[in-house]
Parts: C-alpha cells; sequence; structure tokens
C-alpha cells in the first residue's frame, strides 16, 4: 500500500555544478525501514524532501502506494506522511497538545476523537499527558522534544514516516534509547519508514535495509548483513567500518557462519550457545571456556557447530577489497 | 505660570473634542501605516535584497525633522491634517517594518519547514504559525510607533490639523499658561494610557510569558 518508489529521480538545484541527487532508482517495500546513510552533503535530505514534494525532482518521478506523487496536491500528499526533522520544530506557542493536534485538525477530525488521540499518542511515546499535555515545547527537554516531534508525525495515522536526523542533536544515551522507541514503534504501528542518517552504528542498529549515497547516488542498497559482508566498493567497506572486525561480529549471527552437524556428532558437555546470538557472543564464550567447539542450538535442539576458524573465517568475508 | 488645571477642567468639554481629534489622527496614521508596513515586511522576508534598499531609504526618511517632513507635504496633501497623517505614517514605517522584518525573520526556519511538512497550505501557515510568533515583536513596534505618532500630531496643530497641539500653540501665542497645562497634561496622560494598553497587549500576546508567570 505505501511503496515509495523512485524512478529515475534527479534534483539539480539551479546553478549548481552537479546534481544533489543523480538518477536515483529504487523501491521500499510497504512496512520497511530504511535507511539512508552517506557522507555529509551526499543528497539525503535533498531526495527525503522530495517525497513530500518539499522538493521537487528535476527529473524522473516518484510513486507512492503505485500514484505518481505529482498528481497529488502538495498539502494533501503532506498530510498523509508524517515528518520528523534534526531540531524538532515544535511550534513554540503551542503547547504539546495543539502541537499533536496540528494535523488530525488540518484532516478534519471531530474535537473528542482529537482528543483521544492525543493521549493515545502521548502513552505511546511515553509521556505521561497528565504531565505533559499542556507543556511548551521549552519546558521540555531535548529528547522530550524530539518525543513529542514523533508523536506529532504519528498523529494523522500516516502509512509512511520521513526522517530527517531525528537524533542528530541529542546527546547518545537519549539517543539510543529513543532508537529503541523507533525500533519497538515499528514493530508496534508497522509504518514504512525512511530515516537519514549519517550515523553508521544508528543505520546498522534501525535499518531493515540500509541506502549508502555517494555525490547524489545511490552506490549499495542492501541488508546490514549483506553490506558488511559484501560491500559494493571500498567506499561503502570504509563507510561501514568493515575493517572494524569486533563490530561486525556483534552485527553477525551465529547461523551465518555455523557448520551443519557432522554426522558424528556427541555432545560431549560442549558450551552451547543460540543460533541469534552474535558472533561476538561466540567468541567471548569460547575465549571465556577455552572450548575448541561450541554447539549452536535452536528450541532446545542441536543445529550446529561452531569454531575460532569459523569465526575468524566470516569475519575476513569484505575483506580482500 | 505654575501648575494650574484651570482650563482643563472649566474646558472639559473642548479639551476632550480635541483629544478626540488627537486619537482621530493617531489612529488613522496607525491604521494606514500598518497596513503598509505588513506587505513591505512580508515582501523583504521573502526577496531578502530589498531590505536594504527600503530599509535604508525609510532610514533617510526617519533622520528628517518631522517638521520639515511636514513642510514638505504641505504642497501636496494641503494645510490640514492629511498632510500631518501622511508623514506620521512615513515616520512610524521605519518602526514597524523593522521590527516585523526582524519579528519574521527570527523565526526558527525549522518551524515554517515544519509546518509546510506537516500540508499547511501558506495562508494556514501565514495565521496559525507566523502571526502568532510574530505578534509580541510587532505589538511592541506599534506601542512605539503610537507614541511617536502622538508627539507628531501635537505638531500637527501647527499646520490646522487640531488636536491637543492646539492648546499648546495657543497657550504659547496668548500667554497663557493654564492653557498649555492643559495641553501637556493631556498628551501625557494619553502617551501613558496607549502605552500601558499595548505593553499589556504584548504580553498577552506572548503565550510563554503567560506560562512562566503561572
Ligand atoms: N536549497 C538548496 N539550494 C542549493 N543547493 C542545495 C540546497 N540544498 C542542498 N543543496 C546542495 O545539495 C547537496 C546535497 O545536500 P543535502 O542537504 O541533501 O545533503 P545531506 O546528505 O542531507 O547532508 P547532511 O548530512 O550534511 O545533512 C549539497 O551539495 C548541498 O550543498
Ligand atoms: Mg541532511
Amino acid at each position: 500500500m505505501s511503496i515509495i518508489q523512485f524512478d529515475q529521480v534527479s534534483l539539480r538545484f539551479p546553478r549548481a555544478p552537479r546534481p544533489a541527487v543523480d538518477r536515483v532508482t529504487c523501491q521500499i517495500s510497504a512496512g520497511e525501514l530504511v535507511v539512508i546513510l552517506g557522507p555529509s552533503g551526499c543528497g539525503k535530505t535533498t531526495l527525503l524532501k522530495m517525497v513530500n514534494r518539499l522538493y521537487e525532482p528535476t527529473g524522473g518521478a516518484i510513486y507512492l502506494g503505485g500514484t505518481n506523487i505529482r498528481q497529488l496536491k502538495a498539502t494533501k500528499l503532506r498530510q498523509q506522511i508524517g515528518y520528523v526533522i534534526q531540531q524538532s520544530g515544535l511550534f513554540p506557542h503551542m503547547t504539546v497538545a495543539d502541537n499533536i493536534a496540528v494535523v488530525p485538525k488540518l484532516l478534519g477530525w471531530s474535537k473528542p476523537q482529537i482528543q483521544m488521540r492525543i493521549d493515545e499518542l502521548l502513552h505511546l511515546v511515553r509521556l505521561p499527558p497528565a504531565e505533559y499535555r499542556h507543556r511548551y515545547p521549552a519546558q521540555l527537554s531535548g529528547g522530550q522534544q524530539q518525543r513529542v516531534g514523533i508523536a506529532r508525525a504519528l498523529a494523522g495515522d500516516p502509512a509512511t514516516l520521513l526522517m530527517d536526523e531525528p537524533f542528530g542533536a541529542i546527546d547518545a544515551i537519549t539517543r539510543t534509547a529513543l532508537l529503541d522507541e523507533i525500533l519497538r514503534l515499528q514493530r508496534q504501528l508497522q509504518k514504512t519508514i525512511l530515516f537519514v542518517s549519517h550515523d553508521v552504528e544508528e543505520a546498522l542498529r534501525l535499518a531493515d535495509r540500509i541506502i549508502v549515497m555517494r555525490e547524489g547516488q545511490i552506490v549499495q542498497f542492501d541488508t546490514p548483513f549483506k553490506l558488511l559482508t559484501q560491500p559494493a566498493d571500498s567506499f561503502v567497506y570504509s563507510l561501514l567500518g568493515a575493517d572494524d572486525m569486533v563490530r561486525q561480529l556483534g552485527l553477525l549471527r551465529v547461523s551465518s557462519a555455523m557448520i551443519g552437524l557432522p554426522a558424528d556428532y556427541t555432545n560431549g558437555n560442549k558450551p552451547s550457545l543460540s543460533a541469534d546470538d552474535s558472533l561476538r557472543d561466540a567468541l567471548s564464550l569460547i575465549l571465556k571456556t577455552g572450548a575448541q567447539e561450541l554447539s549452536v542450538v535452536q528450541d532446545g535442539q542441536p543445529v550446529g557447530l561452531l569454531t575460532l576458524d569459523h569465526i575468524r573465517e566470516s569475519a575476513l568475508v569484505g575483506d580482500g577489497v | 505660570m505654575g501648575f494650574d488645571v484651570g482650563y482643563l477642567t472649566n474646558n472639559f468639554s473642548e479639551v476632550w473634542a480635541l483629544l478626540l481629534q488627537h486619537l482621530q489622527m493617531t489612529g488613522l496614521a496607525l491604521l494606514v501605516a500598518i497596513a503598509l508596513a505588513v506587505p513591505i515586511a512580508l515582501l523583504i522576508s521573502r526577496f531578502r535584497w530589498l531590505g536594504l534598499p527600503i530599509m535604508g531609504t525609510l532610514g533617510i526618511l526617519y533622520t528628517i525633522p518631522s517638521l520639515a517632513l511636514i513642510i514638505f507635504l504641505v504642497p501636496l496633501f494641503g494645510l490640514n491634517a492629511t498632510s500631518v497623517v501622511v508623514a506620521m505614517v512615513i515616520y512610524t514605517q521605519v518602526i514597524l517594518v523593522r521590527n516585523l522584518t526582524v519579528g519574521l525573520n527570527s523565526i526558527n526556519p525549522a518551524v515554517i519547514e515544519a509546518a509546510r511538512g506537516m500540508g499547511m497550505t501558506a495562508w494556514q501557515r501565514w495565521w496559525r504559525v507566523q502571526v502568532p510568533l510574530v505578534l509580541p515583536v510587532f505589538v511592541a513596534g506599534v506601542r512605539i510607533a503610537t507614541i511617536v505618532s502622538i508627539a507628531i500630531a501635537t505638531i500637527g496643530a501647527k499646520f490646522n490639523a487640531g488636536g491637543l497641539g492646539k492648546l499648546l500653540f495657543d497657550g504659547i501665542q496668548t500667554n497663557r499658561y493654564d492653557k498649555i497645562w492643559a495641553g501637556s497634561i493631556t498628551v501625557a496622560l494619553l502617551a501613558f494610557a496607549l502605552n500601558a494598553l499595548l505593553l499589556w497587549l504584548e504580553k498577552q500576546s506572548n503565550p510563554l510569558r503567560r506560562v512562566k508567570l503561572s
């Protein structure tokens, strides 16, 4: 329903020497969380802003749920798409409740319906309504402002959410908490989310798939695992820090490196761990126990074996570039 | 020569009529001035390059003494209240346009972008976001413009425009200190009253201030 398709989308700003976004073609599935990742100035924000028509492409077309967005009225389109930006952009003269009510009001919802929605959303982003409803943005911390920003973006129940470095200006601890929150909301609400970031950790943590951009073009569009293990080129390789083996091990699952059970398998009190654990967990288990082999279990059944060599091999997959 | 409210109390209806005339001139000038200043400020905030020439011209006009400015205008508009009101409009433009432009430019661009991104039309953005945010600054400008207008309107009596200045100039010409007292007391009271009213409005228009007080 809320599939986003980019078809040869380009945007060249007036008098710019080269396009800010250059012939981007890709498709984002409904309910998918896609992070747009790349260095500063590579066109992430520009690409995002074309989806809600804050910018108009100079070439190509964008489709939302199969409809060319140019055929929709810009204001109507925007009311159907949640939008969260870095500095929250909350209206300073409105209370938290009034900020959240903006889009429902534009959509013409009834008053009681809007009031219920405000409370529902404040609960969702974990700001108790009794305490926060009547506050002004100036009376909130940065993290709380971003929560309200997210609640406001969700208010009209949009199927699609655009987020442009929403946590860029937030301290590391609050940021981690908010990222977990986004993952939780995503599982709960199943929105299609396009999330701009230039933070690799953030992208790897959040994304179903990552669009890696460079100078306006898509370099690679793949899952975090594929990006780490099969980077398209040295740019992706170094951007993702694939040479940081410890980080990579933390992202890869045991199931990706283990071998199947040999015919002569005997348990013999090997230490065991789950197939969903990370290779980093496996490594520390080996170091801690001094065992040669680990047995991998799933649903209580042994499904494979893992040795130090297997771990080393999988960590080196992305190397030879 | 000493403090004398005799004229004021004995000729209350005459003073009252002059006060109304004074208010009328000030009010008319402010209405016209605001009606001009809003579109000018909007133009400047949209096309930044207009700022320098417009503010420069208004600034130069502001340095002409008010008496001289009215004299320039008499051949154009006649020896009457119109010349005085036009002078008041010209004077208050600098104050109003500057305040409005500063106010509009001080709105966080992220706020405007959010408003656009949420699907507000230009009209909705203006009334629901820009106007409320600019209002406190704007009212502050109107307050200063009001005081300036009251002062210029006083000079207006020299040009047949009536108003409280009439008491002052008549008094000076005929050596009637009671008339001068009546005129100056009333002008001062008018200025204080309007200043207080607009200060109050300024506070009311700022939701953040209201919160901090509670
Ligand atoms: N309104 C504009 N007018 C002209 N050029 C622009 C405009 N906005 C962006 N650009 C240029 O387009 C390119 C891409 O900008 P964009 O804002 O999309 O980068 P970004 O990837 O979001 O970077 P960052 O991580 O710093 O936010 C840059 O070279 C930038 O200078
Ligand atoms: Mg950006």
